[in-house]
């Protein structure tokens, strides 16, 4: 039987199960071997909140959507080219991402009647006319996947387990991919705990690139080639790692000790993980009674000379908003990492969103300014929880760190960098007895000293009761109060000094500015990238800073006729911008739980360029 | 074995005097108040705990007692409701070398700080707690507290409180505290031999201090300090002694079918329960607690459980000390470049 290779530019595969399924799990192999192999990826998953719904319903399916490709992406991809639906479930849910003439590959032994009723099926789509547009692949993963076995010692359940390998060996053979990584990770994985695993999901991989390469059901297997890239050396991330990567860096290059107070919450919990492990840089992580005693931890480990940092998402936040309102009237740097979920209240706490910007800006009492950084994708979570760990310390100030579950849990190659060439922290510990007061400001940042506990002939008083100007001793005083308002205020307004001149990609000016923050990076940098292609007037600023905002993005957004304003929610950026500088941006809002489509935002902008 | 702490202290220490631990704060309590004589102690206390005062951390949450780090001259840090073991918890990780003390009062610590004080507790920080249970809200002007006697009439409560109280005692032993006392502000030999032997003491020591309230609960604790009914309505707590009470100590209490009894002394005390504060088990400790809610039996003063067990931030220590041995010191470089990496040329 011939076989043939056909090169492809780019592919979009999902897989797709019960939660038990084990469709993460292959689908981060398949995105590090395609990293490693030189694509360019970027990776979505889709999984419920339920840790195991129902086997075959509905609400338990599970999914991770791989993108991968020869040229430079920025999104997991609208629709896909291959889709894995391990039951009727998982195919109904999904398929209607996939592209005409998709390849799909089914777990053959699901389609039973019993599974077809839960997933709301009356009649078998693998035998009526539902999937006549697609190439349709029926394989028996189950049985398959239990003969290859049968000579190991595992029960019938435990070879059930490894059909996901026997997908993903599939996977591995349609796009011409090596299977040592993944044969490398099932070794580390199952290495010293449960080694008798090690061997038969080895087997199942084998058998599953072995079955596309014998059976005359796959004729055509597909190559992407690698991308060009940045000199360098290069791993994949996920955003939350880059995130943890992001703190321990941080805590290197200040000297200062890190300790991070959580409470465990999707999806920020990865973070609290991530840390645990790293004790022998005297990393400390502190799994508290609950959000508030986490960001108190941060708080006190801060008045005590670390780094405190704490991790959240959004209902979280709404409990540690008291605290960090402390942290801002006492002038402590702490960092507060919020990594968005859809709400409001629980929500969808496995879905993304970017609908806690105000909460992030308004949601404490009083005058309360807290300097607020977002990360754009994966990668830049490394390098924008460093930034806020930066400002916290030289400005003396609380900073928020906003993520969002669609860029923490996705992941892509990141181009691994020099912590030498990473910008300095000064802690700048005060231990000059003359004069102090502590209260007194620097000039510049307006920070105050950080005079710890243990220091001779420091000994003060500080607390959540207004203060007096320079003294920081209790005042109810009127004037007095104004003042310190307006200084803190200024003291986050000064940060914007810093900030440096936002980067315009596209026209410099013109017809359209698209203005973003967080993980709406991808989709709008793709429909500019392809607009700008097609000649059009039209231009992306991606914001970093949130507050204060870049000194100079008044009079960018200005020269463009329209700036559209694509968020995951009703339009917060939006208001800022329009009531900030007067300017009548226009939005474009999803709040679906899901990120923009390249498509759905295309179809938007069609009428202002 | 009895639990002593290294107290550290470095040679070349200046002498100090409680006036050296004034701050140059106005003490703003109502006249009268309780919490002047903790104040008071707690200065005079503090030269004899042989540490630099800039190694002291007085930290608070909200309500009258919270006041106190204000005029305390050592660091002080007056924070949000009920929150104050969190703070100090983090604190004190950050250098298990300070000497961290936590200022509370019954609702600061048990109503809007429940959560936090169990579980302060649990986690055996080597943090004092100084809570002054006044059993009524000062500062919000006077409504019931979760140690109000049930009944109570306040102004949130005018038809009587309908909540019961807690037992501040028992519910620091059930949440595994390792150091459990109660004292006085009226009684200052008692109140500060026990604010030192809370300071000894490795671990969270916790004490409860009966505090007037002259303003909105005046004489709350009357029974247990006042010179004519003190003595039979108190039993002092002391170790290896019998629970001997009475003006000349002529009743003790004993146990019968589980229960503690008060019996008249006239054939000797060997049938008397013996008061030993360094039993593992809490058992003792916890029916010596429960007899505060039986208005027949007096209410036991002084240390109810004092054992030693290891500490949070100690543990902690231990833990990255041997995760360097095990894997080496982190090397942020390494770290960065882990796992599967490729390089673009």
């Amino acid at each position: 039987m011939r076989k043939q290779v056909e090169q492809i530019k780019a592919a979009t595969v999902l897989f797709a199960g019960d939660s038990g399924d084990g469709s993460q799990t292959i689908g981060t192999q398949m995105t590090e071997t395609s990293a490693i192999v030189g694509n360019d990826v970027a990776t979505l998953p889709d999984y419920p909140a339920e840790i195991k719904a129902p086997a075959g319903s509905l609400a338990g399916v599970s999914g991770f959507q791989l993108h991968f490709s020869s040229e430079t992406i920025h999104t997991p991809g609208d629709t896909c080219d291959v889709l894995v639906a391990m039951n009727p479930a998982a195919l109904k849910v999904n398929l209607h991402k996939l592209k005409d003439n998709g390849i799909l590959i089914v777990n053959a032994d699901n389609f039973a009647r019993k599974n077809l009723r839960l997933a709301g099926y009356e009649e078998n789509p693998l035998e009526d006319n539902t999937l006549a547009k697609y190439q349709v692949f029926q394989v028996e993963l189950t049985r398959l996947t239990r003969k290859v076995l049968e000579e190991t010692d595992l029960s019938f359940s435990e070879q059930d387990r490894c059909k996901n390998f026997f997908a993903l060996g599939m996977i591995l053979w349609l796009y011409n991919r090596p299977m040592d990584y993944t044969i490398r990770w099932i070794k580390t994985k199952f290495g010293t705990k449960s080694p008798r695993y090690i061997e038969p999901n080895i087997l199942a991989l084998r058998a599953g690139n072995n079955y596309c390469d014998m059976t005359e059901q796959f004729i055509t297997s597909y190559e992407v080639k690698s991308a060009k890239f940045a000199p360098g050396k290069y791993r994949n991330i996920e955003g939350n790692m880059s995130t943890v990567l992001g703190l321990v860096a941080a805590a290197h290059k200040s000297g200062l000790q890190l300790i991070y107070g959580s409470y465990p919450i999707t999806p920020a919990s990865d973070i609290l993980h991530g840390l645990a492990n790293y004790r022998n840089f005297g990393i400390i992580t502190m799994q508290m009674e609950d959000e508030i005693a986490a960001v108190g931890v941060a708080i006190g480990a801060a008045y005590s000379g670390a780094l405190g940092v704490t991790g959240s998402s959004g209902p979280g936040l709404a409990l540690k908003s008291e605290a960090i309102n402390l942290a801002m009237i006492a002038e402590l740097p702490i960092v507060v990492c919020n990594i968005q979920r859809a709400g409001p209240s629980t929500g969808m706490p496995t879905k993304t969103e970017q609908a806690d910007l105000l909460q992030m800006f308004y949601g404490r009492n009083g005058e309360s300014p807290v300097p607020i950084v977002s990360a754009c994708r994966p990668t830049d979570c490394f390098n924008t929880v460093y930034e806020a760990c930066r400002i916290a310390v030289t400005y003396r100030t609380p900073v928020i760190f906003l993520s969002e579950l669609y860029i923490a849990l996705g992941a892509e190659p990141w181009l691994i960098p020099n912590v030498d060439d990473l910008p300095n922290i000064e802690p700048n510990f005060q231990s000059n007895t003359n004069g102090f007061e502590p209260y007194q400001r620097d000039n510049e940042t307006f920070a105050r000293p950080w005079a710890l506990p243990g220091t001779p002939g420091l000994e003060h008083r500080i607390g959540g009761l207004e203060k007096s100007d320079i003294t920081g001793n209790v005042s109810y005083d009127a004037e007095n109060h104004e003042k310190m308002v307006n200084i803190r205020s200024e003291k986050v307004q000064r940060i914007a000094n810093e900030i440096p001149p936002t980067e315009i990609y596209g026209e410099q000016e013109g017809d359209l500015l698209m203005l973003g923050w967080g993980g709406t990076f991808g989709v709008i940098r793709t429909v500019v990238e392809n607009r700008l292609q097609e000649g059009r007037s039209i231009a992306h600023v991606h914001l970093r800073h949130l507050n204060p905002l870049p000194n100079d993005l008044e009079e960018i957004l200005k020269r463009f006729k329209t700036v559209l304003i694509p968020e995951l929610n009703s339009g917060h950026l939006r208001q800022l911008i329009r009531s900030k500088y007067l300017i009548d941006a226009i939005g474009v809002n999803k709040i679906q739980g899901q990120p923009f489509y390249v498509y759905e935002l295309e179809s938007k902008i069609n009428t202002y360029i | 074995m009895r639990n002593k702490k290294d107290p550290g202290i470095p040679l070349g220490v200046p002498t100090l005097t409680s006036n050296d631990f004034k701050s140059d704060q106005d003490v703003r309590w109502c006249p009268r108040c309780g919490d002047y004589s903790i104040l008071a102690q707690t200065r005079r206390i503090m030269p004899e705990l042989g540490i630099p005062k800039e190694n002291i951390v007085f930290i608070s949450g909200i309500g009258c007692s919270s006041r106190f780090p204000y005029y305390m001259n050592t660091y002080g840090f007056h924070t949000i409701h009920g929150r104050a073991p969190t703070i100090a918890s983090g604190v004190k990780m950050a250098n298990p070398d300070l000497s961290v003390w936590v200022i509370t009062g019954d609702g600061d610590a048990l109503s809007i700080g429940g959560n936090h004080f169990i579980h302060l507790m649990r986690r055996n920080f080597d943090i004092n707690v100084l809570l002054f249970n006044n059993r009524i809200y000062g500062l919000t002007k006077g409504q019931y507290s979760p140690t109000s006697e049930q009944g109570k009439n306040t102004y949130s409560s005018p038809f009587g409180s309908l909540e019961a109280p807690f037992n501040p005692i028992s519910l620091a032993l059930a949440a595994r505290a390792t150091f459990v006392a109660r004292s006085l502000d009226t009684d200052s030999t008692h109140l500060k031999a026990t604010i030192k032997a809370a300071f000894e003491h490795k671990g969270t020591s916790f004490i409860e201090i009966y505090q007037d309230c002259y303003v909105f609960n005046a004489h709350a604790f009357q029974l247990y300090t006042d010179k004519s009914t003190k003595a039979d309505n108190t039993v002092r707590l002391e170790h290896g002694e019998p629970l001997l009470f009475g003006k000349d100590n002529e009743q003790g209490i004993q146990l019968k079918n589980f229960q503690p009894e008060v019996t008249t002394v006239t054939n000797g005390t060997e049938d008397l329960i013996v008061h030993d504060q360094y039993a593992e088990n809490t058992t003792l400790a916890n029916f010596l607690a429960r007899m505060s809610d039986m208005p027949e039996m007096p209410h036991p003063i002084g240390i109810f459980r004092s054992v030693q067990k290891p500490c949070y931030e100690d543990m902690m220590v231990d833990q990255i000390d041997f995760a360097k041995q095990k894997k080496g010191e982190g090397n942020i470089h390494d770290l960065l470049h882990a796992g599967d990496t490729w390089v673009v040329e």
